[in-house]
């Protein structure tokens, strides 16, 4: 076949690819915006949830769900980023360190229903926290944190090899040679991992499921040991019970909408640090 | 040769894994002369100039035989504080590095990690450095912004700076000009020859000509060996070794 025109298919194939990806993020951002902000009114964030989960808002769920996301990143990404510090600067090439490696990525791919189980069995019961967001939050944490150790270790592992030898070259100690150029260097990288965990984070329904969610809440919760509502759950919550149908898809879909903002929110703080980070490094 | 010795490599073997990559080298280095290191590449050259402050050590299944000396101290012994030979043996790189920082932080960094806080003798190192590095009237009003805004010349000038801050005794420089521009290239070797008057100084290089122009002594390397050692003019007009010969004439390399 000629050159030029396999060339051609290609480009029109993967063309066609990124148009199709394009085309449902934007049908999932339509249709949600679109049912969603029907049901948004100042009453609807502020307000908890009156008349079985037909009228008033789902104020107590945002809060549970920003509770939730805060602590579980609080608890993951010191954790994950000392763990990829130590794979990446300092553990020796061995065989045992490929195997935690391998490890770790594996833990990625368990299904996030078997974080909830884990999360019941050892801090609900175990540790005694119950159901509370104390609990909740560390599932979710465990459940990102090889999301953040492969992304920063991608991170460390992209930091030129001179920069350290430039540091060391001049008399600093590994340690000061991590703290003071590869950590800075890499934060963009690591910031990239945390904006993606922060998604996840928030969206995620299974491993809060048994762990910290309640059905309806009154109030907000009063301490770490609460049990909270929050957005993902309150959704599925609405969809499967109650006896209004109608009226709780409605909310529901407004439910997905804040959802969706709060997440793009973040990740908006997150990638307006990393574009200051960089614009520095690169002058 | 009457000159006062600075380092001193006696019976260096060196190896990648099992590959013998230095054998049995024996190198003298004189004080507050300029001693360079010729060869094709992957002769060995820049692996041996890398042992002087220890920097093969970050690369893991390497082993190394023999001594080092500097003043008569044998810096591969144990108990030599490797940060503190690092500070005395002082490291220019072949590519430009500075560290994603202002100007003025790449050339501190050196002072502020072996615990200098007083912030006007910083400043003042500082601004020795960059001035002994003649790079000051390039860079005195903008000593804060970002160190990629320098070309790769005044790069590598600044990470000259940045190793003359910390005050070494010795300086390496493996092959400076490999990746800049004749006029840079220039500067940089007026620099050194400058330089000399207060350190010592090792130079790696592949452009034969560099050593002639700026060396007093010569060591021409091949396939780990070291082939022969002398007086930079002995070498180019009267090399002792055929292969010696061969290369600098540019029969091979």
């Amino acid at each position: 076949m000629n050159k030029k025109l396999t060339q051609k298919i290609g480009f029109s194939f993967l063309f066609l690819c990124i148009a199709i990806t394009i085309v449902f993020l934007l049908a999932i951002i339509y249709f949600v915006s679109v049912r969603g902000i029907k049901v948004i009114s100042w009453e609807f964030l502020t307000q908890a949830p009156r008349n079985a989960m037909t009228e008033g808002g789902v104020a107590p769920a945002i809060v549970g769900t920003l509770y939730l996301t805060l602590f579980a990143i609080l608890f993951a990404l010191p954790l994950g980023i000392s763990c990829a510090i130590y794979l990446c600067e300092y553990s020796p090439k061995s065989y045992i360190v490929n195997i935690i490696r391998i490890s770790i990525n594996n833990l990625a791919g368990v299904p996030s229903v078997v974080f909830g189980l884990f999360g019941l069995a050892v801090f609900v019961k175990f540790f005694k926290f119950g159901v509370s967001i104390l609990a909740g939050s560390l599932s979710l944490s465990i459940l990102v944190l090889p999301v953040i150790i492969s992304s920063t270790q991608e991170a460390l592992l992209a930091v030129p090899q001179s920069l350290r030898e430039a540091s060391l070259a001049l008399g600093a100690t590994k340690w000061q040679t991590i703290k003071k150029i590869v950590l800075p260097t890499a934060l963009p990288g690591i910031l990239t991992g945390t904006i993606l965990s922060i998604g996840r984070i928030a969206g995620e329904t299974a491993p809060i499921l048994f762990t910290a969610a309640a059905f309806y809440m009154k109030g907000y919760p009063k301490s770490v040991f609460s049990e909270v509502m929050a957005l993902p759950y309150h959704i599925y919550a609405l969809m499967t019970e109650g006896t209004h149908p109608e009226r709780q898809t409605d909310i529901a879909y407004g439910c997905s909408f804040i959802l969706l903002i709060l997440v793009l929110l973040v990740s908006f703080v997150a990638i307006i640090i990393r574009q200051r980070q960089r614009r520095y490094q690169h002058g | 040769m009457d000159k006062e010795m600075k380092m001193k490599a006696c019976n260096i073997n060196f190896f990648y894994g099992k590959n013998h990559a230095l054998k049995n080298i024996n190198l003298n280095i004189y004080a507050n002369q300029v001693t360079a290191i010729i060869g094709p590449s992957g002769c060995g050259k820049s692996t041996f100039i890398r042992l002087l402050n220890r920097m093969n050590e970050i690369i893991p299944n390497t082993t190394l035989t023999g001594k080092i000396f500097l003043d008569r101290q044998d810096i591969l012994n144990s108990c030599i504080d490797v940060s503190e030979l690092r500070k005395r043996v002082g490291m220019v790189f072949q590519k430009p590095n500075p560290f994603p920082k202002s100007i003025f932080e790449n050339i501190s960094y050196g002072l502020q990690v072996n615990n200098i806080k007083n912030k006007k003798f910083i400043e003042d190192k500082v601004i020795e450095a960059i001035k002994k590095a003649a790079l000051w009237h390039e860079v005195a009003d903008r000593l804060h912004d970002s160190a990629f805004k320098l070309s790769g010349g005044q790069q590598q000038r600044l990470c000259i700076a940045r190793c003359l801050a910390v005050e070494p005794e010795v300086i390496l420089f493996d092959e400076p000009c490999a990746s800049l521009d004749p006029i840079s290239t220039r500067k940089i070797e007026e620099l050194i020859l400058e330089l000399k008057n207060d350190y010592t100084i090792v130079i790696v290089t592949h452009n034969m000509q560099q050593a002639a122009r700026v060396s007093d002594f010569t060591g021409f390397f091949l396939l780990g060996e070291l082939i022969e050692f002398d007086k930079t003019e002995d070498i180019f007009k009267a090399p002792k070794d055929s292969r010696t010969e061969d290369y600098i004439t540019g029969r091979f390399g």
